[in-house]
C-alpha cells in the first residue's frame, strides 16, 4: 500500500502503521501490520468476552436469587457503587505483581471489574419487576425456579443488559492495559510507545475505540432482540 | 371561544359562549372529558385558545404577556401541585414574591391566609408532605389567593377528599367567598357540588358545547334538554331542598309555655294550633323542651318538661339538611332556633312535602337563588 | 515488554532506599508499613494532581452536560441525539481517547481532562435529564398556572427537584473519574497513576496498594462530600411525611 501518508500527517502514519507497518522505533525490525493488529485485536476481544462471560456467570445467578427473595439488598447495590472506585491500573498492576501475570489471573482481574454493575443491575432489575405479575405467576401455580425464569427475568432483561454493557465497556478498556500483565492486546500499541511511536500509539487508540463501540453495538443489539415485544411497545 | 388540540379530530371546547358577572361563582360541570379542565385553563392560557377570545373585565386576555396575566388570576390545579421542595409558607407566597412583595410583607401574607383557611400557623415551616390531603387542597387554595386577584379559576379544588371534609371546605370557601368576592370560575363533575357553590352553573356535554347556563333553580326546575336532566339526575326535586334554608320557608309555630305560667290557657292554644304540642321555652325564647298532655294536667307549668325540645334544626342550616335531621331522629316536629338558640319556628315533614310541590315556593327559590350565599 | 516503562517516568534515585533499614522493600513483600511512614510525603503532589484532575474534569462534564440537559428539555427531539453522542464519548475508553487527542492535544494534564471530561458527559446528562423528567406534571403545570415564567419554572421549580437526581450523576461520574484518571499517566497527566506505575517498576507492591488506596479514599471521600451535599440542599426530602 502507498498512501501520502505525510498528507495526513500523523492519521497518515497511523494508517500506514496499521495496514503495512512501519519500522521499530528501536530500529530495525518492522512493527504494525494487518496481521499483529488482528493478532492483538483477537486477543482483546478474546481476554475481553472470557471476562464477562465469567463476571455474568458469577453476577447474574447470584443478582437473579438475591433479587427474586429480595435478600442482601445492602450487599447488591453497594457492589455497584464499591466496584466503580476501583482503580482498574492499581487492580491490574497488583494482581501482576502480587499474584503473577498470566491469562488466568489476568481474567480474573478484569472478571472483579464486570461484577459490581452486572450483579447490582440485576438485582434492581429484577426488584423492579412488578410484585403483581410474580403474585400472578405463583397464583397459576408456577415454580419459583419458572417464575424467575419466565417471568422475572424477561421483565429485567433491559436493566440487567445495561449492567452487562457497563461491564463490558468497563472490561474492554482495562484490557487494554493488560500488556502490564504479560498478556499483549491493541493496548501495546499504546502503552509500548517506544517501540511503536506516535503512530503506532494513534493507531492503538483508534483501533480501542473501534473495537470498543462495536462491542456496545453488539450488546445493545443483543438487549433488542432478547427484550421482549411487549415491554418495547411499552417504552415507545 | 374554541379550541382543538393539535392532532385531535375533534374540538375539546366548542364554541363555549357565556358571561360571568363580577363577585360571583360560575360552575362549569360535566362529564369526565368534556371539556372543563381546557376550558377553564383558555382562561389564563396554559392552553392557547384555536378560535375566539375572553375578556375579563373588558380586556382581551389576548393581549400582554401570560404569565403577568396568570399572576393576576389565582388558579387552584386539580391535583393540587403544591412545590414539594417549599414549606407550605413559601408555598403560598410564590405569587407575591413574583410580584416582588417586600420579604416581611409576603410572610405576613401568608401568615394571614394560613389563619385564613383554618390552618395553625406552625403548618407555615412544613412542607407539603407533611400535611394531609384536605390540608393541602386548602393550602392550594391560599396559594391562589395570595396576591388577592379579582379572578380565581378553581379545577375540581375538593376532589381529592373524603366527603365529610369536602363538604367542610365548600362551607369554609362559601364563607370566604361572601368576604372576599372573588369572580370564580368553578370546576367539577358533581351535580351536587356545581349546585351548593354555583350563583351559574353552565353544564357542558361533551366536546366541551354548552348544555345549558342558567342558575342551580333554573336548572333544576327547567333542564334545558334530556341531557341536563339526565344529568341533574331523577331526584332534582330533592335537590332543590338544598337550595333553600330553614329560615327562607314558612315555619308552623307551636304554643309556648314558661314554668309557672297557668296551664289552662296552654291547653286550650294546644287544641287550635298547627302543631299540637306545647313547646317549654326559657325567658329567651330557647326551647327547653316538649311538653306532654301530662305535664300540662295541673295547674300551673312545670320546671321541667316530659321530653326534650331535641332535635334543634339551625334556621341556617339547609332544607335538604334539616328535613334530614327530622327523619334521622323519628319525631314529627323539630323547633327551628337562630344562631343565638331561640326560638324562630317549627320544622314539619309537611312544610318540605308542601313545599316541594308549591309553585310559590319555586319562585321564592329563585329569588332565594339570587342573593349571595353566606 | 519492560523498556516502555522507562518512559512513564524519570528514575527516582532514592526509590529502592529502605530509609528505615529493613529488607521488606528489598524482598518487594506485599506490603511494607516503612515505607508508608518513610515516604508519604511522595504521595502529596501525585494525589493533588489527581484532585485537579478529577475535580477539574467532573465540572467541566458538569457544566456541558447541564448546558445539553437544559437545552434538550426544551426540545425534546434532542434528547436521543445527545444522549447517543455522550454515549459514543462515554464508550471509548479513556485509556484510547487519550492518545485519540494527540494529533490535537499532545500530551499532559489538559489531555487526560479532555478525555475524563468526554467520559463523564453521558452519566451527568443522563441524570439531569431524568431528574427533570421525573418532575411531577402537575407541579410544573401549578408553577406555570400561578404565573412562573418557563425560566422561572425551570430555575425555582424543575431543576431543584430534580437535585437529587443529579447529585446522585455526580456521584457516579465522580467515583468513576476517580478510578479512571489513575491511567493519566499514560498520557503525561501526572496523578496517582504515577505511583503505581512508578519509575521504571510496576512491581513495587506497596506502592501500588498505597496509591491505589489513596485512589479509593478519595472516591469515597467524594462521595460522601457529595452525600452530604445532597441532604444539605434538599431538606424536604428529610421532612417526615
Ligand atoms: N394536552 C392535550 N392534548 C390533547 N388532547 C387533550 C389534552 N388535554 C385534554 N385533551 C382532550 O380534550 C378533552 C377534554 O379534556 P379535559 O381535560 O378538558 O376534560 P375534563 O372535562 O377536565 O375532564 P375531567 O373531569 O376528567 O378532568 C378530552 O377528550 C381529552 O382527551
Ligand atoms: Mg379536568
Amino acid at each position: 500500500m502507498n498512501l501520502p501518508a505525510a498528507s495526513f500527517g500523523l492519521f497518515g502514519e497511523a494508517f500506514e502503521f496499521v495496514f503495512s507497518g512501519r519500522e521499530a522505533e528501536t530500529g530495525g525490525v518492522t512493527v504494525g501490520g494487518t496481521s499483529q493488529v488482528l493478532d492483538l485485536a483477537a486477543r482483546q476481544l478474546e481476554v475481553t468476552l472470557l471476562a464477562l462471560a465469567v463476571a455474568v456467570l458469577l453476577a447474574l445467578p447470584a443478582g437473579l436469587l438475591l433479587g427474586h427473595y429480595g435478600r442482601g439488598e445492602f450487599l447488591a447495590v453497594s457492589a455497584g457503587n464499591a466496584g466503580r472506585a476501583i482503580p482498574e491500573l492499581a487492580l491490574i498492576a497488583l494482581m501482576a505483581a502480587a499474584v503473577g501475570v498470566g491469562m488466568f489471573n489476568l481474567v480474573v482481574a478484569l472478571a472483579i471489574l464486570g461484577i459490581p454493575p452486572i450483579l447490582t443491575n440485576t438485582f434492581v432489575g429484577i426488584r423492579q419487576v412488578d410484585r403483581s405479575s410474580v403474585e400472578a405467576a405463583r397464583g397459576m401455580g408456577m415454580t419459583e425456579r419458572k417464575i424467575i425464569t419466565r417471568v422475572e427475568l424477561p421483565l429485567a432483561v433491559p436493566t440487567i443488559m445495561g449492567g452487562v454493557r457497563t461491564a463490558a465497556i468497563n472490561i474492554i478498556a482495562t484490557a487494554t492495559i493488560a500488556p502490564l500483565a504479560g498478556i499483549l492486546t491493541l493496548g501495546d500499541f499504546i502503552i509500548a510507545r517506544n517501540v511503536y511511536g506516535d503512530a503506532g500509539v494513534l493507531a492503538g487508540a483508534v483501533l480501542v475505540a473501534l473495537m470498543a463501540l462495536a462491542l456496545e453495538a453488539a450488546l445493545a443489539g443483543a438487549q433488542w432482540a432478547m427484550t421482549s415485544r411487549g415491554m418495547k411497545l411499552k417504552r415507545s | 371561544m374554541s379550541k382543538r388540540y393539535p392532532g385531535a379530530e375533534a374540538f375539546a371546547v366548542e364554541e363555549l359562549d357565556f358571561e360571568v358577572p363580577a363577585g360571583e361563582i360560575c360552575v362549569l360541570v360535566g362529564p369526565s372529558g368534556c371539556g372543563k379542565t381546557t376550558a377553564l385553563r383558555m382562561v389564563n392560557r396554559t392552553v392557547e385558545m384555536t378560535s375566539g377570545d375572553i375578556s375579563i373585565g373588558g380586556n382581551s386576555i389576548r393581549e400582554g404577556d401570560p404569565a403577568q396575566l396568570r399572576r393576576e388570576i389565582g388558579y387552584v390545579i386539580q391535583q393540587i401541585g403544591l412545590f414539594p421542595h417549599r414549606t407550605i409558607a413559601e408555598n403560598i407566597g410564590t405569587v407575591p414574591t413574583l410580584l416582588n412583595w417586600e420579604k416581611d410583607r409576603v410572610r405576613a401574607r401568608s401568615a394571614e391566609l394560613l389563619e385564613l383557611i383554618g390552618l395553625d400557623p406552625e403548618y407555615g415551616d412544613r412542607y407539603p408532605s407533611q400535611l394531609s390531603g384536605g390540608q393541602q387542597q386548602r393550602v392550594g387554595v391560599a396559594r391562589a389567593l395570595a396576591a388577592d386577584p379579582p379572578v380565581m379559576l378553581m379545577d375540581e379544588p375538593f376532589g381529592a377528599i373524603d366527603p365529610i371534609n369536602r363538604s367542610r371546605l365548600q362551607n369554609e370557601f362559601l364563607r370566604l367567598q361572601a368576604e372576599l368576592r372573588k369572580t370564580v370560575l368553578f370546576v367539577t363533575h358533581d351535580v351536587d357540588e356545581a349546585i351548593k357553590m354555583g350563583d351559574r352553573v353552565a353544564v357542558l356535554k361533551k366536546g366541551g358545547r354548552l348544555a345549558q347556563f342558567a342558575s342551580p333553580t333554573g336548572l333544576l326546575m327547567e333542564p334545558a334538554d334530556d341531557f341536563v336532566e339526565d344529568f341533574v339526575g331523577a331526584d332534582r326535586a330533592l335537590k332543590r331542598l338544598a337550595l333553600m334554608r330553614v329560615r327562607d320557608v314558612d315555619l308552623w309555630t307551636a304554643p309556648l309555655a314558661q314554668a309557672g305560667d297557668p296551664c289552662e290557657p296552654v291547653r286550650t292554644a294546644v287544641a287550635a294550633a298547627e302543631v299540637p304540642h306545647a313547646l317549654l321555652v326559657d325567658n329567651e325564647s330557647r326551647p327547653l323542651g316538649w311538653l306532654s298532655r301530662r305535664d300540662l294536667a295541673g295547674e300551673s307549668v312545670p320546671e321541667n318538661a316530659d321530653s326534650t325540645a331535641d332535635p334543634l334544626i339551625d334556621a341556617d342550616s339547609v332544607l335538604r339538611d334539616g328535613l334530614a335531621t327530622l327523619l334521622q331522629s323519628g319525631s314529627l316536629y323539630a323547633p327551628v332556633v337562630d344562631p343565638r338558640g331561640r326560638l324562630t319556628g317549627v320544622l314539619s315533614v309537611e312544610i318540605v312535602s308542601d313545599f316541594l310541590s308549591s309553585r310559590e315556593a319555586s319562585e321564592s327559590e329563585l329569588s332565594a337563588a339570587e342573593r349571595p350565599h353566606d | 515488554m519492560t523498556e516502555f516503562l522507562a518512559v512513564t517516568a524519570a528514575v527516582d534515585e532514592s526509590f529502592f532506599t529502605d530509609r528505615s533499614g529493613g529488607g521488606c522493600i528489598q524482598e518487594n513483600r506485599l506490603f511494607c508499613p516503612d515505607w508508608v511512614t518513610d515516604n508519604y510525603d511522595r504521595y502529596l503532589d501525585p494525589t493533588l494532581e489527581h484532585l485537579i484532575l478529577v475535580g477539574s474534569a467532573v465540572a467541566a462534564g458538569f457544566l456541558i452536560a447541564f448546558a445539553l440537559a437544559v437545552f434538550a428539555h426544551r426540545h425534546r427531539w434532542l434528547q436521543t441525539p445527545f444522549l447517543a453522542g455522550t454515549g459514543i464519548l462515554y464508550t471509548i475508553p479513556s485509556i484510547s481517547f487519550f492518545f485519540l487527542l494527540l494529533p490535537l492535544t499532545g500530551r499532559g494534564a489538559m489531555t487526560a481532562i479532555i478525555a475524563l471530561t468526554a467520559f463523564n458527559l453521558q452519566i451527568i446528562f443522563r441524570n439531569i435529564t431524568t431528574g427533570l423528567r421525573n418532575v411531577p406534571p402537575d407541579v410544573t403545570e401549578a408553577a406555570r398556572g400561578i404565573g412562573l415564567t418557563r425560566s422561572q419554572v425551570l430555575r425555582q421549580v424543575e431543576l431543584p427537584l430534580a437535585l437529587p437526581e443529579i447529585i446522585a450523576g455526580l456521584r457516579i461520574a465522580t467515583v468513576s473519574t476517580v478510578a479512571l484518571a489513575t491511567l493519566a499517566v499514560f498520557a503525561n497527566g501526572g496523578g496517582l497513576g504515577a505511583e503505581i506505575v512508578t519509575g521504571s517498576n510496576i512491581t513495587f507492591k506497596t506502592g501500588i496498594i498505597v496509591a491505589g488506596s489513596i485512589a479509593v479514599l478519595m472516591a469515597i471521600l467524594f462521595d460522601a462530600v457529595l452525600l452530604l451535599a445532597r441532604k444539605a440542599l434538599t431538606p424536604w426530602q428529610r421532612a417526615a411525611p
